[in-house]
């Protein structure tokens, strides 16, 4: 069964509630019952088996095959059985590396399918996923998704999926579930009947149906007599000189254009993206600043003072959190016009200028840890904007985000293209790629690529 | 060390607690040499290198003799005088003391590092639990919990590069990172929760009782590791008594 519904409808308290992992009279109220087999959802821990969105979260024990023991065990399942349950819930999750491999070396997608199996060798009679395939590259959805095919398979279980993806989940559910924004339901039934009757309502909510055309023209090829603003010359990219994370990358970045880097999780976008962004210095080689962009100064962005980068580029972090330094929305925008000493009547102006247009002006006096997901992305950007930077660095920009928070975006970063930035995303979101895919520069172990629009 | 790397870590845990009480009892230098003396032999026998030893505990080899000159200076002065410079004094008193807390810090520090190098926390924790019976929620929710040290690390360095990104790296160091500090114990909360949700959804915390699915044993290593502290441990005091400098730190 596949649970749709617009952000804030409670898809994911609803599978938080049939988990029994609800919390507490002090947590919130809960009212009217649920029962799983006859019994309350908290005295029948082990029958539904729960998978969250963030594969960070949920290993729990340091060591794969401890970690997947860890539910059989607080079930208290004798000793014997746990071991075997343990390889048959990693082979049903197509994970076959050694019991004691140390769960912070395994990818996004393995990590997913740890949590997957973690789940399973329990033996749970429902299991539900919340949103498991969000934060991870296209490669690491197909793994996950399969193996929940195959366990399904295997044990007969119940599956309840929340995911704004539903093409990932098609082949696997016979049952589509719309909650209202309002509470209630809206629908259910069907998928084929259910899409094409509530199709509006679904767009609306941001979730993604099968066939429905994003809204948002292709990229097209760039200008040939781009000026490039930001090249990187036999460049050396590392958390520190310790740590080469890949070597001899050669690529640069034109004004009004917009260049996507792309490649596996793992490979090393973000840290290209963060010394392109002149905030790590480079291990070995070069990134250099044209002079238009350097403006009197030298030609390497990691010397630059940082409130001298701010107006020459600016970066958005994958998590907005990471970057939040003020108490309201408004303030966050101005942190950047305060730091250049701008006047008060200029910090003003460009403070309502994009409050307006990333529709935050409604939001200005909020906290911006209270934001939702879409709207923190939002103020992220508008916070870079404020100083008017020609280089814009994105990391995974998209990351996680609904249909509508999504061409939003897009159309945005397109915007700000045509009026003569130059942007560099780091994206494993074929959507995004075939529309701000102007350039594609592809990261693999041999180095940076650039790649035919086609095949991206 | 093979002996050593086949005991429970809570027999280790056990083993420097029985080794390190007499130093903590007394207050003379020829008991902790003794008992040094005779680690640093046991420790050499059971095949660890000198050369891993003062790798892995250089620190300590540092402080030691620093604590000593404190109280060579400082210490309460008693006997002859040797020299004196305003507050300093240095006597037969605060000579024999600077000793005796140089060698007790050598005494208890060297092997505790020693033996407790490459000890795996889950095999800690699952000596605790099931040995020590220490509360199974206490005791895994800290080694579930340890792991999220890594992750705060990522955050903190994600955050030192978003300040520099927004223009806020080049002054005002102090109340920047309080800023950071607070973010970062936002989300920590944040980050906690998830992973007790994670634990609950896994059924941490179900009614009934507990099983583990990794043994933690106790075997003729352990035994042997016990006596051999325990014989440490009665042999510095014995040395102590026999020779009359016994000095117990109540007395």
């Amino acid at each position: 069964m596949l649970l749709l519904g617009p952000s804030g409808a409670g898809k994911s308290t609803l599978l938080a509630a049939l988990a029994g992992v609800l919390g507490g009279e002090e947590e919130g109220e809960t009212q009217g019952g649920l029962t799983l087999d006859g019994a309350a959802p908290e005295a029948a821990r082990g029958r539904a088996g729960l998978v969250l969105q963030d594969p960070d979260a949920q290993a729990v024990l340091a060591r794969v095959g401890d970690d997947v023991a860890f539910g059989p065990e607080n079930l208290g399942v004798p000793r014997a059985e746990i071991w075997p349950r343990v390889r048959e819930a990693l082979d049903a999750v197509g994970l076959d590396v050694p019991l004691d491999r140390p769960t912070a070396q395994l990818s996004g997608g393995q990590r997913q399918r740890l949590a997957l199996a973690g789940v399973l060798a329990m033996r749970p009679g429902l299991l539900l996923l919340d949103e498991p395939t969000a934060n991870l590259d296209p490669a690491g959805v197909e793994e996950v998704r399969d193996a929940v095919g195959r366990a399904l398979e295997r044990s007969r279980a119940t599956l309840v999926v929340v995911e704004h993806r539903v093409s990932t989940w098609l082949a696997l559910v016979d049952r589509v579930v719309v909650l209202g924004a309002e509470g209630g339901l809206l629908a259910d039934g069907r998928p084929a009947e259910v899409f094409a009757a509530e199709r509006g309502v679904l767009e609306a909510a941001g979730v993604w149906l099968p066939d429905a055309p994003s809204g948002v023209s292709d990229a097209g090829p760039a200008r040939a007599d781009a000026e490039p603003l930001l090249s990187a010359v036999g460049l050396a990219i590392g958390r520190d000189a310790r740590s080469v994370v890949r070597a001899g990358l050669d690529g640069a970045v034109s004004a009004g254009a917009s260049t996507v880097i792309a490649g596996a999780n793992g490979i090393g976008k973000t840290t290209l993206a963060l010394t392109l962004g002149g905030l790590l210095p480079p291990v070995g080689g070069r990134v250099e600043a044209s002079a238009a962009l350097a403006a009197g100064l030298g030609a390497e962005p990691h010397r630059w003072r940082s409130r001298q980068l701010l107006t020459r580029i600016g970066t958005v972090f994958q998590e907005p959190e990471h970057s939040f330094v003020a108490r309201t929305v408004r303030d966050e925008i101005a942190v950047a016009l305060h730091a250049l000493r701008l006047p008060p009547a200029e910090i003003a102006t460009r403070c309502a200028e994009l409050l307006d247009r990333l529709r935050l002006d409604r939001l200005a006096r909020a906290n911006p840890y209270t934001l939702s997901g879409g709207e923190k992305r939002r103020l992220s950007v508008a916070a870079v904007l404020a100083a008017r930077p020609p280089v814009l660095v994105l990391d995974e920009p998209t990351f996680g985000q609904d249909r509508i928070t999504w061409i939003e975006l897009v159309r945005l970063l397109r915007g700000l293209v045509d009026a003569g930035a130059a942007l560099v995303s780091v994206s494993h979101d074929a959507d995004f790629v075939r529309a701000l895919g102007d350039r594609v520069l592809r990261l693999d172990e041999s180095g940076l690529h650039e790649s035919a629009r086609a095949a991206a | 060390m093979r002996l050593v790397s086949r005991t429970n870590p809570v027999t280790r845990l056990a083993a420097a607690i029985v080794v390190t009480s007499p130093l903590l009892l007394t207050l003379d230098w020829l008991s902790s040499s003794v008992i040094l003396v005779v680690e640093l032999g046991l420790l050499l026998a059971a095949g660890a290198r000198p050369g891993w030893m003062l790798r892995s505990t250089w620190p300590l080899l540092v402080a030691a003799p620093l604590g000593g000159l404190g109280m060579l200076l400082y210490g309460e002065p008693s006997g002859r005088e040797y020299a004196s410079f305003w507050l300093a004094h240095i006597t037969d008193g605060s000579l024999a003391l600077a000793l005796a807390v140089m060698l007790r810090a050598l005494a208890i520090g060297v092997p505790s590092i020693l033996m407790f190098r490459g000890v795996d926390a889950t095999e800690l924790a699952d000596g605790l639990a099931q040995r020590v019976r220490l509360p199974a929620r206490f005791v895994l929710g800290t080694l579930a919990a340890e792991r999220l040290v890594g992750l705060f690390l990522q955050d903190w360095r994600q955050m030192a590069l978003a300040r520099r990104a927004r223009g806020l790296g080049d002054t005002a160091r102090i109340r920047r990172l309080l800023g950071m500090a607070f973010a970062l114990l936002v989300l920590a909360i944040r980050r906690g929760t998830k992973l007790a949700t994670a634990m609950e959804a896994r059924g941490f915390g179900a009614p009934g009782p507990r099983s583990w699915a990794r043994p933690s044993v106790f075997g003729r290593p352990d035994l042997m590791l016990l006596l051999l502290a325990l014989a440490v441990a009665v042999a510095g005091i014995a040395v102590d008594a026999g020779f009359g400098t016994l000095h117990w730190v109540w007395a």
